[in-house]
């Protein structure tokens, strides 16, 4: 076991993927000599050569469709998109190529691309730099999306990513980037959990929390302090959103009968509706109230000033957890 | 290949002198070797790349050329009859597509658009896998790594970027193979062909843009797409261009082999511009009487692909009524196995939906098809009740 921060986690399963598939091929922009803008490919570009770790030109459309070339010969590019809100120019690639590929040739040319996309917002940035984009792409059919919540995850879920012949889509929290934990690097990728797969960060029995990526962290400090109150929230992380892991999420909820979902990006027509309704067709008979979604407003992302209102936080999430306990909060009192 | 057979590795292009070194030219006069009316016309440097064509290798392009035109014909006729949705003739443009389709080796790499049906056949794809996807019993025809073609791109420009991305691989795999990409005059004006350009010449990838100006992009003329010559735009990026006729399977031919020679040397990319006209709609669809004069397409036909290389097959007396009978009877043989492939083509399966969407089984696929396919079953399930 070594301490490692989120940045470095996901550095060192770069490096392992490196090292255990000559096809891994990493491009973006300024990933090489600087390291990347945070830091994450630091140290690669020397150690593999610059066919391996690639500083491409200034054009997202091209990282995305180039990566398409290389994978239909045999390559297994892992792409940075420098951030979140970059990654539209590269919209039409990933949505009408990369997604499609598999299905349009009939499994003859398998997309083992990996997308690597720094995301969410509290880090006092300017526009274009703080967003969740990730509903557009679990919207997607042929897309894997994921996202990352603790050191060890990033550090074991990049190299699933990459390993995956399917194109997947790795969301970093950026905000987190600096937090330490523990990581295991000699763990097997094969006896590690799926990455499709949800794992229950704080068992509990009164509501269920589900979240990933940035929010994880906040989702477990509003359950240490619910249990100061007496009530007692089961916190989820989903890992996977694009699929969702519903089986893990019905078990808590048919314990439970509660839910809440909690996530940066906007609300209307976000991951927090679909697990809203999927749930409650799954296991309707065993909710005792509505889902509550304590989500970003449907709002563009504000200027930093103003963000700490827009971002979920723990006074926020515990607030909704009141409703759904149908305690008082914010909302007491309103019809409809 | 420029062999007697498409697909078949016998034969060696002449090298008359690295073109890496030789001079990088960038657009220019058009190129022409063939005039329309059949006179062979001497260059000082195309000449040197097909010096090596046999009398009987240029009736070999003869008939595909005419075998493409009457696969052009059967698949338009089809869709008339309703056998097919949608057809995008190449009507006019078999000598930009034969011509280029027939300088590539077997292990080159092959990305084309939706209408370049000419280069696909000399890849050696089934006439029956063209219409496939025209059929709507498919999302594409054929199988990539099997003729070494990616599937026709429907969005404009898109596969310039798969390309070179595929040529960047040939890069780091150290091999002599070439990834060529082909588009029209309108995906010129794509962000993705411009910055597919910008990837090639800033890695120096082996690859060839091939844009066969066909004067249309739907109902837009070219001159909205661009206010300069369109090889000229490849000189903004440092790639070598060429600008030839596109109706001169010759001058086709030898532009390619330049290209591939210097890409396959260490060259770097180069764009082509085959200066050609669409003689048909865009596709079925389309209308082409609401927007362009009947002069123009006139003008076009005088200067016919196939009408020019018989002229030239004349001058030789290489175009003898065994050539033509033997020419027309390969063409209807094809658009009868092609006629027959079509209309025998078994549907696909309702549950075909959902095949390939991921390599891996996914949970949320395997449930919508779990429930559609119960729902189905509830059909045949009252249907056996009704008979009963």
């Amino acid at each position: 076991m070594s301490k490692l921060t989120f940045a470095r986690a996901i550095n060192a399963g770069l490096r392992k993927s490196l090292e255990n598939d000559p096809k891994v091929v990493l491009m973006g922009e300024d990933i090489g000599a600087l390291g990347g803008v945070f830091r994450v490919t630091d140290g690669l570009q020397k150690d593999f050569g610059k066919h391996r770790v690639v500083d491409t030109p200034l054009a997202e459309s091209a990282i995305i469709g180039t990566a398409v070339g290389l994978a239909y010969r045999g390559y297994r590019p892992v792409c940075e998109i420098q951030f979140d809100g970059f990654i539209y120019p590269a919209f039409d690639q990933i949505v009408s190529q990369v997604a499609k590929m598999h299905y349009r040739t009939q499994g003859r040319v398998k997309m083992p691309i990996t997308i690597r996309v720094p995301f969410g917002g509290g880090i006092g940035s300017p526009e274009h730099h703080s967003e969740s984009p990730e509903a557009y792409f679990t919207h997607t059919s042929g897309l894997r999306v994921i996202s990352v919540s603790n050191p060890q995850d990033a550090y074991t879920m990049i190299q699933q990513a990459i390993a995956s012949d399917d194109p997947v889509l790795y969301f970093e929290p950026k905000r987190r980037y600096h937090d330490k934990g523990e990581v295991d690097e000699t763990a097997e990728l094969s006896t590690a959990l799926s990455m499709e797969k949800a794992r229950v960060v704080t068992p509990g029995s009164d509501v269920t929390l589900v979240t990933y990526g940035p929010l994880v962290k906040t989702a477990n400090d509003a359950a240490m302090a619910a249990a100061d109150e007496g009530v007692s929230v089961e916190v989820i992380d989903l890992r996977s959103l694009a699929p969702i892991d519903f089986p893990a999420v019905e078990t808590s909820v048919r314990k439970t009968g509660r839910l809440v979902i909690t996530h940066e990006a906007a609300q209307s027509g976000g991951l927090g509706a679909e697990i809203a309704a999927s749930i409650t067709e799954r296991c309707f008979n065993y909710l005792e109230a509505a889902p509550v979604r304590i989500t970003g407003f449907d709002i563009p992302y504000p200027y930093s000033k103003l963000e700490m209102h827009h971002l979920p936080d723990l006074d926020r999430i515990l607030d909704g957890v009141d409703r759904a306990l149908g305690r008082g909060n914010s909302l007491s009192g309103l019809e409809g | 290949m420029l062999t007697d057979e498409p697909g078949q590795d016998a034969y060696k292009v002449p090298n008359p002198g690295i073109s890496a070194a030789s001079p990088r030219r960038t657009g220019g006069d058009l190129v022409q070797l063939i005039s329309p009316e059949g006179e062979r016309i001497s260059h000082p440097e195309f000449d040197l790349w097909v010096s090596d064509v046999t009398d009987e290798q240029l009736c070999s392009l003869y008939e595909d050329m005419m075998v493409i035109r009457r696969i052009d014909a059967e698949a338009t006729a089809l869709q008339r009859q309703g056998e097919l949705a949608l057809w995008p003739p190449l009507l006019g443009q078999e000598a930009s597509q034969i011509g280029s389709g027939r300088a590539l080796r077997d292990d080159d790499f092959v990305f084309p658009s939706y209408r370049d049906n000419g280069v696909a056949y000399c890849r050696g794809v089934e006439p029956t896998d063209l219409v496939r996807a025209w059929r709507g019993n498919a999302s594409a025809g054929w199988d990539p790594y099997r003729h070494n073609i990616a599937t026709q791109q429907i969005i404009i420009g898109s596969q310039s970027l798969h390309a070179t991305g595929y040529a960047m691989g040939i890069q780091y795999d150290g091999a002599d193979s070439v990834a060529v990409s082909y588009f029209g005059d309108g995906a010129t004006s794509e962000g993705d062909v411009n910055e597919a350009m910008v990837f090639a010449a800033s890695f120096q990838v082996p690859v060839v843009f091939i844009c066969q100006n066909n004067h249309w992009a739907i109902s837009e003329p070219v001159r909205i797409q661009s206010h300069i010559q369109i090889a000229d735009r490849a000189s903004g990026f440092g790639i070598p261009s060429m600008r030839v006729d596109g109706n001169d399977v010759l001058a086709v031919l030898a532009a390619t082999r330049i290209a591939l020679d210097r890409a396959r040397n260490g060259g770097g990319p180069t764009f082509i511009e085959a200066v050609t006209y669409r003689m048909g709609p865009h596709t079925t669809a389309d209308d082409p009487t609401r927007y362009r004069d009947a002069n123009e397409l006139e003008d076009w036909a005088a200067k016919d692909p196939i009408t020019r290389l018989k002229a030239l097959l004349r001058t030789k007396g290489l175009l003898t009524e065994e050539v033509e009978a033997k020419t027309q009877a390969k063409a209807d043989e094809v658009a009868r196995d092609l006629r027959a492939g079509v209309i025998n083509m078994p549907d696909p399966a309702p549950l075909d939906l959902f095949k390939h969407v991921y390599s891996t089984p996914n949970s949320w696929i395997e449930r919508q098809k779990d429930h559609y396919s119960r729902y189905l079953e509830s059909f045949s399930g009252s249907t056996q009740e009704g008979a009963l």
